[in-house]
């Protein structure tokens, strides 16, 4: 961001903390970016003539004496096609060695759309996962996280999905990647022969953590553009949105304000509304879907951070190791999405819901048969089978690692019926039964 | 000379003003920054310098901009065209807005100021009026709006002059009234600051009748009062909105504002595209006819999230002086909460628990007392019901939030994760749940009288046996099937039979969505009368094959229609059930 002429440039630092520096600075503007000895810093208060700047990278060897010049202006991304395929920094930066994007530049963090503008989201985005498609249906225009502990392979099961999924544009927001995520996200992609229409802003955990604030904003900024201006159907990937959050208590805590329930700020349902509300089915076809991932804390959803996200997300996908298959499975129980209702039976066959529903109640089933077992009481010969059922249930069915067509999943729901259960048994519904029940 | 000031501070969407002059608090100024003016409610004021929460984005607001005061608090427009229409929290149209984004400082009115109404006369010339009585009515679709003396009317006054029947705007002159300040004119819209509570009225007596919402775990077991109030705390994913959208779809009111503050905005889509299709139950006509949405979802500035609440409550107290039955939603009334605790926090003001104003639980209880039912000048009842949902943090319902609105709401509808998960829905905990009206003498009579007699007695039965059921449950849990007697099995049983047919009801199906309380009557009677027999089992797995067969029958009653053949064939098989169980 080059220097305008006209900028003013003072030199005399009033006050320096570990994130923020503050100085007299007569005319500063609300969120506008100044550069304080070439670090890119943003006006986070005002108050007369003093200004409190809150500098991404931090605020190290930042002498009293340095160089500040305010830009004018609030972060901006340039905009347009060329974007497609590239990978840039928080700043929108290239870090792919190649030349800097053209385009209008854009203010990110821009307003929401009109509530009554946006159109009831209706169309299914097919995974290829039954825990996605058969159980929880994604639909364009919703924001779903993955809810996961650290060691659950959440990225390679977010990339898979976006890769199969059937979207005009890609677009990654890492926060906080390691870089061998962040490298393993570019081969996948770059493997794909899908690197045209991905587009990446990056923070690794070798980048400053605040600078992390900037990149759902970036991400979004861009999807904005390809949704609204060209009216395609963009994926947002974010991950991981519990280090976005930790970003933000960490500058709350910089700027003294008091926390709220498990030291997050007390504005983190807010601030996490903004990133996710941009998801949007729009009235000219264009969409925005957000995936995210939310790492938990062993399984704890109580926390402050996946208790907010449930709160304004329209779902969660949970994963979980399960020990009977051996299997990384999308649990049936604690994963839900509220948007399911839209497609199913409408865009998929008939009988999704109800084999949805059977399956996931027999599956039920199992577990208390499982409780049983494990308190030593009898098991009868329906819980007998019930246990086989989940096996086999959650080997073919619930694993990430299928990949099926949704005639297939039902298909294979209606297979597994047929192997364990008699017709009542399923409680499904007479004239599916009729039609699908496979065997006699 | 209006009070003008210039911006000396910033820090997110508060700001301090040097003011030149008086301000007031919860006074309403304008802020000019880059060629729009940005609103925003002062609301602290030290010497000369007020502090003010802006209801948009600061971002680009410079010290030094210029501020400009209005003498007035936050006020919405009263009139006829307030049904049917979409509001944000600040009573903006956001049909009429152009563009597909939201943008800042961009401010609609909220009634069409062309549109004509057809006035008739109710009052007389010469007639001794005060504020909120009477003068005329229009039409507003099937509604009849009552055109009353302004709320902000002192003293009293006498119609000195009224319009003719016949056609007219919302602005123009229909009455002129002589009162302690000479002559005045009035028009069919008026102002009221949302903050202030509209008390034209007589008297506000307790409760005396409840009203129906048509969902059998409300209104069976804890009914909430016309003109009372009630809140639904829950943790995500407990159906907390597909109970609210089920009580404002089928909830027996004339009015229903629906107040989504803070929430999700593909929610609100749904009630767009959703509320013009269906029908009012009670009335035949389309749902959107009766519903006022104020919205303001969750991305939308924080500030106007408070507002919204209030705003929504002002429209409520209007309809109801006019002698409406008004049903106000509000989801979520935490949402709310957090945009208090944003600005005390940015205050710098000494926190609460949980960093919520100390002052939390009194604002609460302050906004639950303006719904009730009152007795208007003129003798005719109005009421606001108030039901809000609460979002507990973590589902944990020792929260302040939690905690201050049980203290001021008389309904308590808990939702529970357990139930959810079972799918049990609606998941309203009975046992945790109460309603405090099942203790008013006048709503035991009432209920005596339109239910039937003793039915609050009947209730409570009920209740024992599910709460029966329930420590029969944990017993077979600890000592296993076989370890307990059979009675244990048969009490566990009976409860389950309660909550399948009648705790459990089904939002997505036509028929068993909307239970009139005289069905519920027949089926609460029908249920009880099989838990009250004994029954002889040789074993549990008979005992539970017996009751399975009974919940199956009595569920499938409650997706026939009531009384038709399907159903009186469901009824005869249940019969013969018992029949051949006695032989």
């Amino acid at each position: 961001m080059a220097t305008k002429l006209y900028n003013k440039t003072y030199t005399r630092l009033g006050g320096i903390t570990k994130a923020t520096v503050s100085l007299d600075a007569p005319g500063a503007s609300n969120d506008e970016l100044a550069l304080v000895q070439g670090r890119l810093a943003q006006v986070v208060k005002t108050k007369g003539d003093r200004v409190t700047l809150q500098i991404f990278s931090g605020t190290e060897d930042i002498a009293t004496d340095a160089e500040v010049t305010f830009l004018g202006e609030p972060p901006t991304l340039k905009v347009s096609e060329s974007l497609s395929g590239r990978f840039f920094n928080a700043y929108g930066q290239p870090i792919d060695g190649g030349p800097a994007v053209e385009g209008e530049a854009r203010q990110i963090g821009g307003p929401s759309v009109n509530p009554y503008k946006r159109r009831q989201p209706s169309q299914i985005i097919p995974t290829g996962i039954a825990g996605i498609d058969l159980n929880n249906t994604l639909v364009s225009g919703q924001k779903i996280p993955f809810f996961a502990d650290p060691d659950q392979p959440y990225n390679n099961v977010m990339a898979q999905v976006a890769l199969r999924a059937d979207v005009d544009k890609i677009i990654l927001g890492g926060m906080g990647l390691s870089n061998d995520d962040y490298l393993y996200f570019r081969h996948e992609f770059e493997n794909a022969g899908a690197l045209d229409k991905i587009i990446s802003f990056v923070n690794t955990t070798e980048n400053p953590p605040v600078e992390r604030l900037l990149i759902p904003d970036m991400a979004l900024t861009a999807a904005e553009y390809f949704a609204v201006d060209k009216n395609e159907k963009v994926l947002v990937l974010l991950t991981d949105m519990t280090l976005y959050a930790d970003a933000l208590s960490i500058v709350s805590n910089r700027m003294d304000q008091i926390p709220s329930k498990d030291s997050m700020p007390g504005s983190l349902y807010s601030d996490l509304a903004k990133i996710y509300e941009k998801a949007v089915q729009l009235p000219d076809g264009g969409s925005i879907t957000i995936i995210a991932v939310t790492t938990l804390n062993d399984g704890d959803i109580t926390h402050a951070i996946p208790d907010n996200t449930g709160y304004i997300t329209e779902g969660q996908l949970f994963l979980r190791a399960d020990p009977d298959s051996g299997k990384v499975i999308i649990d049936p129980f604690r994963s839900l999405s509220r948007l399911k209702q839209l497609v199913q039976g409408k865009q998929t066959r008939e009988d999704h819901s109800q084999v949805m529903n059977a399956s996931v109640r027999l599956y039920a089933d199992a577990q208390n048969a499982k409780t049983k077992l494990e308190n030593g009481f009898d098991l009868s010969d329906y819980d007998m089978r019930c246990l086989e059922y989940a096996r086999d249930y959650a080997t073919r069915l619930l694993a990430v690692d299928v990949n099926l067509s949704l005639t297939e999943m039902l298909d294979t729901a209606w297979d597994l019926f047929a192997k364990y259960f008699t017709k009542a048994e399923t409680g499904i519904k007479q004239t599916f039964i009729d039609k699908y029940w496979r065997g006699n | 000379m209006t009070t003008t000031g210039k911006i000396t501070g910033i820090v997110a969407n508060l700001v301090t003003v040097a003011c030149d002059g008086p301000v007031s608090q919860n006074e309403i100024c304008y802020v000019s920054t880059g060629g729009t003016k940005l609103m925003a409610e002062v609301i602290k004021v030290n010497g000369s310098t007020a502090s003010a929460q802006v209801f948009e984005s600061t971002r680009g607001v410079k010290n030094g901009d210029s501020v400009e005061f209005t003498k007035k608090m936050l006020e919405v427009t009263l009139g006829p065209g307030l049904l049917s229409s979409c509001y944000d929290g600040l009573q903006n149209d956001i049909t009429t807005m152009t563009g597909v984004f939201l943008k800042r400082g961009e401010y609609t009115p909220a009634l069409d100021a062309r549109k004509k109404w057809h006035f008739t006369v109710i009052a007389a010339v010469g007639d001794s009026v005060v504020a909120g009585d009477w003068l005329g009515e229009v039409k507003e679709g099937w509604l009849p709006h009552k055109i009353m003396v302004p709320f902000s009317f002192e003293g009293e006054y006498t119609v000195k002059w009224l319009a003719p029947e016949g056609d007219y705007c919302i602005n123009d002159k229909i009455a002129e009234l002589d009162g302690p300040d000479g002559v005045v004119e009035v028009t069919m819209c008026q102002k009221w600051p949302v903050k202030v509570a509209i008390r034209a009225y007589r008297e506000k007596p307790r409760p005396e009748r409840i009203m129906e919402t048509g969902v059998r775990v409300i209104d069976t077991f804890n009914p909430i009062a016309e003109g009372g109030t009630g809140f639904i705390p829950g943790p995500f994913g407990c159906g907390k909105t597909v109970l609210q959208h089920a009580i404002a779809k089928q909830g027996e009111a004339d009015v229903i504002v629906m107040a989504a503050c803070g929430e999700r905005a593909n929610e609100v889509v749904e009630i767009f595209t959703e509320f013009p299709e269906l029908i009012d139950p009670h009335t035949g006509r389309h749902l959107m006819e009766r519903t006022t949405i104020i919205c303001n979802t969750s991305n939308m500035p924080v500030a106007a999230r408070e507002a919204s609440v209030y705003t929504a409550m002002t429209i409520c107290e209007y309809y109801r002086a006019m002698g409406l039955k008004v049903l106000l939603l509000a989801d979520s009334t935490s949402r709310w909460a957090q945009a208090l605790r944003e600005m005390s926090n940015r205050m710098e003001e000494l926190p609460g628990a949980d960093a919520f104003p100390v002052d939390l639980s009194s604002i609460i209880s302050n906004f639950y007392s303006r719904a009730g039912m009152v007795i208007l000048n003129n003798g005719e009842k109005g009421a606001v019901t108030f039901i809000g949902t609460v979002s507990p943090a973590g589902g944990n319902l020792k929260e302040p939030v939690t905690e201050s609105t049980k203290k001021a709401a008389r309904c308590f509808y808990a939702l529970e994760q357990n139930r959810a998960d079972k799918k049990r829905y609606p998941s309203v905990n009975p046992i945790d749940s109460y309603s405090k009206y099942l203790e008013y003498p006048e709503i035991i009579e009432y209920l005596d009288e339109a239910v039937e007699k003793g039915w609050v007695d009947k209730v409570a039965k009920a209740k024992n046996y599910i709460r029966k059921g329930k420590d029969a449950a944990d017993q077979i849990n600890i000592l296993g099937d076989d370890g307990v007697p059979m009675s244990y099995h048969e009490l566990f049983w009976k409860s389950e039979l309660i909550d399948f047919v009648i705790l459990q009801q089904d939002a997505f199906d036509a028929i068993d969505a909307l239970c009139p309380i005289e069905r519920q009557r027949y089926m609460l009677d029908k249920v009880l009368g099989l838990c009250d027999r004994s029954y002889e089992f040789d074993d549990y797995e008979k005992c539970g094959e017996f009751f399975k067969k009974m919940i199956n029958i009595l569920r499938q009653m409650n997706y026939s229609e009531f009384n038709s053949e399907k159903f009186n064939t469901y009824g005869n098989e249940l019969e013969k059930l018992l029949e051949d169980y006695g032989n």
